[in-house]
């Protein structure tokens, strides 16, 4: 019983990273319909600005965050802004293409920045852990818990809260009639382009906390994994990437646990085949007919 | 009826002169390679070139003919590769028969993953198939038999015959594919897979006919591959090398043949080009890339193709299109 709440604790944490990104997937899915593949990178990269600010600028755990969130948002405006708001009325395909060139863009941008080896990260949450019945809970776990849980709660509050989010909402319901109705739809994009990078920011700089070690292609694979999440929750649902995500974070820890560390990718993969065969719009979504 | 038949490759007349074309190609580029003209890095950039319009063209009957986005088109090769290469070096299988087998096992392998979904559209169909190739991926590396992650070694069976002729008879057959009434039928269902229907298109049928078909020419390709190059990995067959086949098949134009081979032509020399600095490479290779789509996102010859008459070989297409 304790490992598996040891477990559950364990996928807890990688669940939440999972979903943070999530989130940023799948508001950009619903509200330009696009697969932002250049959403894992932005995670690097919000790792990479907070590593050089802890270490370099020293300016502690919180101000490195901020610093890295307030950094990744303009990225993903710029992204937004020159790649892919001149495809906004081309086909999927292209944008999708034009998705992934960002992507190895700044996979190779990076390399050439700082270098293919990785580094060791900063341990930026005290390393102590404290014990609750048999089951080890370390600070960071904590502190990434929290700092989720924090995120979430502030994103609900922009997107039902606030004139944006309902701005956000209506554009993600038909861009056209929001248009029509006074809402500048670009700047909304925007908007949502500088949310969900600055989340996934939070998520690369408690993915290097976790797992202490950063490279310039560390997004390719916790960027595809939350692309399941969202999936896995219902592309466009916001409630929807964070149970996605953390489903998806337990499911891994548990295929680990079971001593298949190996196959942990391809679970993730079968999974997400699984769930598109049985329920293409995600276990939050509802079914919407096509019309001709 | 005129007007539809006007694309390359359909007339009798036409279909032997590009028949032609390829054989005189054949004769020059192998003259050049046994003279040691092309020396034998350039005649790996050859090889690797006629592999390129394999993968491409195959690719290109899926997503540019079809319509239907696949981007695990690697996963395909991967099939193809391990099984001639487990079957040759390890079964002492002629090379000829590996490679035949090899090709249907990716068929297969197309099929298996065909059937279930091609029912999911656009970007969720993409991502299934980018899984899938993560998926052969993940089990090659955890394969001992195969090596895993480390490879395995493989007899050197090919040469720039057999490439050659393998990347013409993929054109051929697919051309001919295109233009035919099934070929018309893929066509439709990419316009309008409602319409297509509706017209009495038997839609799944088609969809999981050309996937099926795609993967068989990216299992020859992976065979020959693994027999041009004598050692295969895992990590060759992963995500960026589905993508560049996708690259190099958009931007000769998606459902364009010619547009898919000259899109291989000129990606490989790109690549090649630009080898020495790896780094640099993929970033260049990615500004092209966002560039292409900004300012051409249908490709260099959109879903026209390229037609010998324009350069005054063989007679005008509507001349001889007459009944």
């Amino acid at each position: 019983m304790t490992t598996f709440i040891q477990q559950l604790v364990n996928g807890l944490s990688v669940g939440s990273i999972y979903a943070l990104i999530a989130l940023g997937y799948t508001m950009v899915y619903g509200i330009i319909k696009l697969i932002n593949f250049a959403h894992g990178d932005v995670f690097m990269v919000g790792a990479f600005v907070a590593y050089f600010s802890y270490t370099v600028l020293h300016l502690g755990f919180l101000g490195s965050l901020i610093v890295s969130m307030a950094a990744c948002a303009v990225l993903g405006v710029v992204i937004e802004r020159f790649a892919y708001r001149p495809l906004r009325k081309s086909t999927r395909i292209a944008a999708l293409i034009t998705a992934i060139g960002v992507s190895l863009f700044l996979e190779n941008a990076g390399i050439i920045a700082v270098g293919a080896q990785a580094r060791g990260y900063p341990s930026m949450l005290p390393s102590r852990s404290i014990n609750v019945g048999g089951v080890t809970i370390s600070v960071q776990q904590i502190g990434i818990i929290v700092l989720s849980v924090v995120l979430m709660v502030i994103l609900q509050y922009i997107v039902h809260r606030t004139k944006m989010g309902k701005a956000m909402r209506a554009v993600a319901y038909d861009a056209e009639a929001a248009q029509l109705m006074g809402i500048d739809v670009d700047r909304t994009i925007s908007f949502t382009f500088a949310i969900g990078s600055a989340l996934a920011a939070a998520a690369g700089v408690i993915y290097g906390a976790y797992y202490s070690a950063i490279d310039p292609l560390m997004g390719i694979m916790p960027g595809l994994k939350a692309f399941i999440a969202a999936v896995l929750g219902g592309i466009g649902i916001i409630p929807g990437a964070m149970v996605g995500g953390l489903v998806l974070g337990m499911i891994e820890t548990l295929v680990q646990s079971l001593g298949f560390s190996l196959w942990r990718d391809a679970v993730a993969f079968a999974l997400l085949i699984l769930i598109l065969l049985i329920k293409p719009e995600g276990l939050f979504g509802k079914h919407a007919r096509e019309k001709v | 009826m005129q007007e539809k038949k006007r694309g390359a490759l359909a007339g009798r007349w036409s279909f032997w002169a590009w028949i032609g074309v390829g054989l005189v190609l054949y004769a020059i580029i192998g003259l050049l390679i046994d003279n040691g003209i092309i020396d034998s890095y350039m005649a790996l950039i050859v090889y690797q070139m006629c592999l390129n319009v394999i993968l491409a063209v195959s690719l290109n009957l899926i997503n540019g003919f079809t319509g239907q986005f696949s981007i695990g088109h690697a996963g395909f090769a991967a099939v193809g590769a391990y099984v001639s290469a487990v079957l040759t070096a390890k079964m002492q299988l002629p090379f000829f028969p590996a490679l035949i087998i090899a090709a249907l096992a990716a068929a297969v392998a197309g099929l298996l993953i065909g059937i279930p979904t091609l029912r999911l559209k656009g970007d969720y169909l993409a991502i299934t198939t980018l899984g899938f190739g993560q998926i052969i991926q993940v089990i090659l590396i955890n394969l001992q038999y195969v090596g895993g992650a480390a490879g395995m070694t493989v007899h050197k069976e090919t040469n720039f015959t057999w490439l050659y002729f393998a990347a013409l008879i993929t054109v051929v057959v697919i051309a001919n594919f295109v233009h035919s009434r099934h070929g018309r039928a893929c066509i439709a269902v990419r316009e309008n897979e409602v319409a297509a229907e509706m017209m009495g298109i038997n839609v799944t049928y088609y969809k999981v006919l050309a996937f099926s078909i795609g993967a068989l020419f990216a299992g020859v390709a992976g065979a020959l591959s693994a027999h041009t190059f004598y050692f295969i990995k895992p990590t060759s067959y992963g995500f960026l090398q589905s993508f560049n086949i996708l690259v190099i098949v958009v931007l000769g134009g998606l459902g364009s043949i010619t547009g898919s081979i000259l899109g291989a032509v000129v990606l490989t020399l790109i690549t090649a080009f630009l080898q020495d600095y790896p780094q640099w490479q993929m970033v260049i290779y990615s500004l092209i890339l966002v560039l292409i789509m900004i300012f051409r996102p249908q490709g260099l010859m959109g879903t026209k193709e390229f037609r010998l008459s324009a350069i005054g070989l063989g007679r005008r297409r509507d001349e001889h299109a007459a009944p």
